[in-house]
């Protein structure tokens, strides 16, 4: 089931079978059949850790997504909630528990919180005179979810604009419980390095809590040699650009969410003409994407430039494969064939791989002919990446930019315009007074007035800012950390700046940095970037020491807070491949991001009330 | 040693032995008599009340409390606590004739006979809950014996009353007759019960004793022990041996009269004691403890794997195997020829396990050395023996001798220590504040931190923090010098209990040590230390937990304090925003505008503009937002809420002229005016667009409606508008009017590179005179 998690450097699949247990007994607590009420955001991060098998077996018969008004009706004996500890789902609840009352009076309520349970919560519902309605109230531990073999995600939207925003560091707190369940797990982690006030706070937080349960000593062998906390906002660019690895270019274009990708569709049609009218599907498909399709990890890391290549060797490969079975002559050479059919036909078949493949294939021939004139999407796409990388390679940042002004002329989507305004203003560091408030205006004169608090949101967050009288600070950062490679090479890369066909993404460039040489080579940079950088150590117990093997890799695990986007993966997992790189990583984030959830997280929208 | 078995009394098959426990230390000066006395199982402390009968009524009694080896512990006068007498009528009405304490599976349960001759009882003295039970038809008074009997979690009295016995449970009162009990044998004057509940003896008044179990279903046997004897024994007692016997375990009885004491088995064997002083007899789990002034005893069954390697010329593994290691001591060759024996039944692995079981039941240290090291010497010629039960016992022995010392008084045998396991000996200890060896035998067993030393610091600590005579600042330092970090020692437990005693100061200054800040926060405000509470609660990073102080804090406080408290802690400010956004919109307005925070304030306004249905309303909000935006010194935001007010009321204006509907259609400010400008022009009233441009300043430009115009393809009205556009605007106007010369003069009066190449884009062959100018202004800004 989740096998591609145990396949990885750190066998993630530990965690995932703790949650599932802890699942398993919350359940068995409620004896008899059940129904769950979702708080509906959680059924996606639920998704990666338990499917409905399990909860079948466990007596679920029935699933509600949690709206006001009654609860459906259902022969179960219980009624659980699953909800995330936030006021306004409670007063849902209360009202739900209300009006079941004078229906049916035989059902057993349960709450189960997740990922913890809240005093105010609970005095909430206290105060609603619900309280004692419920035989068991519970909390759900789910901080970090496995998503794939190295990678662990929160699933927490909204924690950059918590931190960024409204400093509410409820995230950072889960983010420390989280990591300290994987300390329990997987030993604890001897070196913690940081960049930015939310990885300090995280720190101060997780030695703390060390501190409070001090004697409890973890006599786990360190699976992690060393923890890499890094804000978000230290590296405000890489979001904002356009991913351009197969992966993180389904993400732009189609979006994932946890881990499933929704394909409209005619992507299902067949191509066959005739019958090929009455099967088709008209409900969009969901498709997980993870290592667990051997063929989709080989590319999901590739530059969107070099997939054709490697789809079309490998179909060669595969059909090669499979004209092998006319030269199959014993009994042992045909079964061997025979073993390898499964693994051959599910290449064979319309997955994800091939089915972006015409997308993909014509964006990348259309790079090679750029510039290219008549109007398409991909000419947008391509128009969109010159600007971005000019802004990249620090090309006219100082002046309005004439695409993002036709951008606007001819409203393009919101989003799309926030972005390539914010990497002017990122790659400027500040955009000059009369710069920011000519776009701001012909923002809000085109897109309404309403998104001057989306504005405001992003100024407050750094995306956007007037240029104060220091000067511009983001070549020296470029030139220091060479975040852009002129020859960067998208079939056979060298380097990481091919998962954005140049530039090499901040955030990953100071961890390649950490690895080797240090950080006091950049110590310039390093205080340039927002927030304090810093190391702490963790005492082992002793014999607990590692004594490692000649050539022996170490592992780094590194957190994004605030999120990280499949393109900064994909560079780590490129690192991590190197030969002479000596270190692994694995990747924890509260979410996974790209530019346009993330701009989305940050934008208010009043409801407009219609006089 | 050989005369070990010198004090063994043969009861059918089995062997009586009486250990002397203790030579009491307390100085009675009257001994026993007249004292009431009672004493808890598993070597428990002893309660005497002296001279209850003497006294006169208007005095106190004074309840004194001694260690089993008759260490005074405590002594207080006996209060009658009301409480559990207040709880039923009729327990208050009546006196009380006779209380009986009984275990029960949900604690220790006391059961009374009242005045009125009803039974009541509780299960469970810590959670008193009273329970009457029915009539007992016939009863004046109190019964002639009665006990409690607790079978399948079922709490029922068994009485005798006259020739009847009766049982009550919680419904009904049933007549019973136990099997093969004549009714010649005349009335039940003395029962008990055994330790474990099993077992019930009952004795006649005409002398007959009758054994069976409890549930009155089998007899086991009925005798006349002393058929000469009719004074009524002074106490029964059931004693039941616990070693595995190859037949049923079988109960014997002890019974006492004022000089003699009695054991009886089923086999009508007895054995005889003379007491020459007064006695109290404490049943046991395998035995009974004699208490008398001076000494005190356990009689018990000598245990069956002591009797095989003790009994005169026992041929037991284990017997010889102590042969051979005594001559061995004495270097003698015979050692050898028991250790072959031995090894030729191949039964050396048994002897080693008897020895060790045995010295576990032994209480001479002697005997239990001599048995260990004949067992450590068997051992030797083992190779593949555990050690584990040689290790434990000798751990285990060693435990056991250090609390059996005197000075401490616990004199348990190895089954009772198994029974009640070391977790209760440790809490026994540590209530009878014997910190120092708890400890030391929580480190010698190896029990883990956090079930054992821990525990007994937290013990000691909570007791430290009573001692009156101690300054604050003294017990502090003393508690976090021993408890140190030890785990599982909360120190908000320790404060809490110092917080009881009335002791703030000390609690606050053990909240410090107190790393986990979460756990310092419900005491903090129970002491109504709220600043205290949410600077912890901020500190422990735990955002629910400030929402917590911080919702307790604006129920404690006036709003000007909490708001004053809050500005001093930003997180938990943020934090009360946030769950304002959502909740108290209006209090997010008080909190900016107590910090003075215009923009917030600003935004706050525009974000309840939204919410308003009434135009003028929505307007007065923003002209808020305008005033805050200005107080903030964002001028593009105060501007940028003026112009969106005046596309409304523009809007509403055309609205109410044209019943248009615009005000419904969209509210957007570029769209809005756009829409308007499209709905002109698609009705093509140019007149109407004319004046629309010069009723007021347009709040998008101008250059809009040049395009509009030109989409409908008026080029003739659309230059009407080309010289009202911003000079930013000017070439991009005229291109869209295709004025190529007009684009050219602006553009290079602007002296703009990009726009002279925009216009250059534009033009074709044809437009020669154009190309020319343009190519020769840009190489002329070029050489400047």
């Amino acid at each position: 089931m989740a096998a591609h998690l145990s396949y990885g450097r750190v066998n993630l699949n530990i965690l995932r079978e703790a949650a599932r247990k802890e699942l398993r007994e919350f359940l068995d607590k409620c004896a008899g059949s059940k129904a769950i009420v979702w708080d509906e955001y959680l059924t996606g991060p639920f998704g990666l850790i338990a499917q409905y098998s399990l909860l079948k077996e466990h007596e679920v018969e029935k699933m509600f997504t949690l709206k006001s008004g009654r609860l459906p009706s259902a022969d179960v004996k219980n009624i659980i909630f699953f909800v995330r500890p936030r006021l306004e789902l409670m007063d849902i609840i209360a009202e739900n528990v209300f009006s079941e009352d004078k229906h049916h009076s035989s059902r057993d309520f349960h709450i189960l919180f997740v990922p913890r349970r809240s005093m105010l919560c609970e005095q909430r519902l206290k105060e609603q005179g619900v309280l004692g309605s419920f035989i068991n109230i519970d909390e759900y531990i789910l901080d970090l979810i496995p998503y794939d073999g190295d990678l662990l995600s929160m699933e927490y939207e909204s924690a950059f604009r918590e931190c960024y925003l409204e400093n509410d560091q409820t995230s950072l707190y889960h983010t420390a419980k989280g990591l300290m369940t994987l300390q329990a797990l997987y030993g604890t982690i001897p070196q913690i390095y940081g960049k930015g006030d939310c990885a300090r706070h995280v720190a101060n937080m997780m030695l703390r809590m060390k501190r409070e349960f001090a004697g409890t000593q973890n006599q786990i062998l360190p699976v992690f040699d060393t923890l890499l906390l890094l804000d978000r906002n230290v590296d405000l660019l890489t979001p904002l650009a356009t991913q351009l690895t197969y992966e993180g270019l389904i993400d732009e274009i189609y979006g994932i969410n946890n881990g499933y990708v929704k394909l409209p569709p005619e992507k299902f049609a067949q191509k066959k003409q005739g019958e090929a009218s009455k099967d088709l599907p008209t409900e969009p498909k969901k498709l997980q994407l993870n290592s667990a399709e051997e063929l989709y990890a080989e590319i999901r890391d590739k530059n969107f430039n070099a997939v054709g290549a490697a789809l079309s060797k490998k179909a060669k490969i595969i059909s090669a494969a499979f004209e092998e079975r006319h030269n199959a002559k014993t009994v042992g050479e045909i079964k061997q064939f025979v073993s390898q059919l499964p693994h051959m036909q599910a290449a064979r078949t319309p997955c994800f791989p091939t089915l972006l493949k015409n997308e993909i294939q014509s964006l990348s021939n259309n790079s090679r002919q750029y510039p290219v004139s008549p109007v398409s999407a991909s000419e947008a796409f391509f128009d969109n990446l010159t600007v971005e990388q000019e802004f990249m390679t620090g090309v006219d940042t100082d002046k309005v930019n004439t695409y993002i002004e036709d951008c606007i002329a001819q409203k393009d989507p919101l989003i799309k315009i926030l972005r390539l305004v914010c990497m002017q203003s990122v790659c400027n560091n500040g955009l000059k007074q009369k710069v920011l408030d000519y776009y701001k205006r012909e923002i809000l004169q085109t897109y309404g007035y309403e998104h001057i608090l989306t504005l405001n949101n992003l100024e407050k967050g750094g995306l956007l800012k007037p240029q104060t009288s220091s000067r511009n600070n983001y070549p020296t950062i470029r030139k220091t950390l060479k975040l852009w490679m002129e020859d960067a090479n998208e079939q056979n890369p060298n380097d990481i700046s091919y998962v954005y066909s140049g530039y090499a993404p901040l955030s990953i460039r100071l961890t390649q940095v950490l690895a080797r040489p240090g950080w006091r080579s950049i110590e310039e940079v390093l205080k340039m970037l927002p927030g304090p950088h810093f190391e702490e150590r963790q005492q082992l117990p002793s014999g607990l020491h590692k004594k490692r093997q000649q050539g022996e890799n170490r592992t780094t695990l590194v957190f994004f807070l605030g999120g990280v986007t499949y393109a900064e993966i994909a560079a780590l997992r490129f690192l991590s491949q190197m030969e002479d790189s000596g270190m692994e990583y694995i990747i924890a984030t509260t979410k996974l991001v790209n530019g346009t959830t993330w701009i989305k997280s940050l934008m208010d929208r009043p409801e407009s009330q219609t006089p | 040693m050989a005369f070990i078995t010198a004090n063994w009394n043969p009861l059918g098959e089995a062997f009586y032995r009486k250990t002397e426990l203790y030579e009491m230390c307390w100085n009675l000066r009257d001994g026993l008599r007249d004292s009431l006395v009672a004493a808890a199982p598993y070597g428990g402390p002893i309660a005497l009340l002296r001279e209850p009968l003497r006294r006169s009524p208007s005095s106190r009694p004074q309840l004194e409390i001694y260690s089993a080896s008759g260490v005074g512990i405590a002594s207080f006068p006996l209060v009658v606590d009301s409480s559990c007498r207040r709880s039923k009528q009729e327990v208050v009405q009546t006196q009380v004739l006779e209380a009986k304490v009984f275990h029960s599976p949900y604690g220790t349960g006391v059961a009374i006979v009242t005045g009125s001759s009803r039974f009541t009882l509780a299960t469970n003295i810590d959670d008193l809950k009273l329970r009457r039970l029915p009539e007992v038809p016939g009863l004046q008074g109190k019964p002639s014996c009665w006990v409690v009997l607790t079978q399948d979690r079922q709490t029922k009295v068994l009485l005798s009353n006259g020739l009847d016995l009766y049982i009550v449970d919680n419904t009904s009162c049933t007549a019973v007759v136990p099997p093969g009990l004549s009714p010649q044998a005349g009335s039940v004057v003395h029962m008990s019960v055994s330790f474990s509940y099993k077992y019930l003896a009952l004795f006649t008044d005409s002398g007959h004793l009758w054994t069976g179990t409890s549930n009155l279903f089998t007899c086991l046997s009925v005798c006349l022990p002393v058929c000469l004897c009719i004074y009524q024994p002074l106490y029964l007692s059931l004693c039941l041996t616990r070693c595995r016997r190859p037949k049923s375990q079988q109960p014997s009885v002890v019974l006492m009269w004022d000089r003699l004491l009695l054991v009886a088995g089923v086999c009508n064997d007895t054995i005889q004691f003379p007491l020459e002083d007064p006695c109290v007899l404490i049943g046991e789990l395998d035995g009974v403890r004699i208490i008398s002034s001076t000494n005190q005893e356990l009689l018990q069954e000598v245990p069956l794997v002591c009797q095989d390697i003790f009994k005169i010329a026992s041929m037991a593994p284990g017997a010889l195997l102590l042969e051979a290691h005594r001559e061995y001591e004495k270097l003698s060759q015979k050692a050898d020829e028991y250790l072959r024996e031995i090894k030729e039944q191949s039964m050396l692995g048994e002897a080693v396990k008897q020895c060790v079981e045995a010295a576990g039941h032994e209480y001479d240290t002697n005997t239990q050395k001599s048995l260990m090291r004949a067992a450590s010497f068997g051992k030797c010629f083992l190779t593949d023996f555990s050690p584990d039960q040689f290790v434990s016992t000798c751990r285990e022995l060693r435990v056991l001798n250090s609390v059996r010392e005197s000075s401490v008084g616990l004199p348990l045998t190895h089954a009772q220590f198994k029974q009640m396991t070391v977790q209760v000996l440790i809490d026994r200890l540590v209530y009878r504040q014997f910190y120092p060896l708890a400890i030391e035998i929580c480190r010698y067993l190896k029990i883990p931190d956090y079930q054992g030393v821990s525990r007994v610091l937290k013990h000691w600590a909570s007791c430290k923090v009573q001692q009156k005579d101690l300054s604050d600042e003294a017990i502090a330092r003393a508690v976090c010098v021993k408890v140190g970090d030890s785990p599982g020692v909360s120190y908000s437990d320790i404060a809490a209990r110092a917080y009881e005693c009335g002791r703030t100061e000390l609690a606050i200054k053990l909240l410090d040590f107190e790393a986990r800040s979460g756990e310092q926060v419900p005491l903090l405000l129970k002491m109504k230390r709220s600043q205290l509470a949410l600077s912890k609660a901020v500190e422990s990073g735990d955002t629910d937990l400030v929402y917590t102080v911080v919702s307790y804090l604006k129920n404690e406080m006036n709003r000007g304090d909490f708001f004053m408290t809050l500005r001093n802690q930003p997180v938990a400010l943020s934090l009360y925003r946030q769950f304002c956004k959502l909740q108290e919109q209006e209090t997010l307005k008080d909190l900016y505008n107590q910090d003075d925070d215009h923009q917030e304030l600003a935004n706050y306004y525009v974000t309840a503009s939204y919410k308003e249905k009434r135009l003028e309303s929505r307007l007065s909000l923003l002209q808020s937002a305008v005033d805050e935006y200005n107080k903030a010194k964002n001028e593009f935001a105060a501007k940028a809420t003026e112009d969106e007010m005046r596309l409304l009321r523009f809007q509403r204006k055309l609205d109410d002229e044209k019943g248009a509907g615009l005000l419904g259609l969209s509210l957007q400010v570029g769209t809005g005016v756009v829409l308007v400008l499209k709905s002109l022009a698609e009705k093509e009233e140019w007149e109407e667009l004319e004046k629309f441009s010069k009723s007021k300043k347009s709040p998008i430009g101008y250059l809009a409606f040049v395009e509009v115009c030109m989409k409908c393809n008026n080029k003739y009205e659309a230059k009407k508008y080309v010289s009202k556009v911003t000079p930013e605007q000017k070439v991009k106007a005229h291109l869209a009017v295709s004025d190529l010369e007009g684009a050219a003069d602006a553009a290079i009066e602007r002296r703009n590179e990009a726009e002279m190449g925009a216009v250059l884009s534009r033009c074709s062959a044809s437009d020669r005179l154009v190309i020319d100018r343009l190519n020769r202004a840009r190489a002329g800004a070029a050489k400047k």
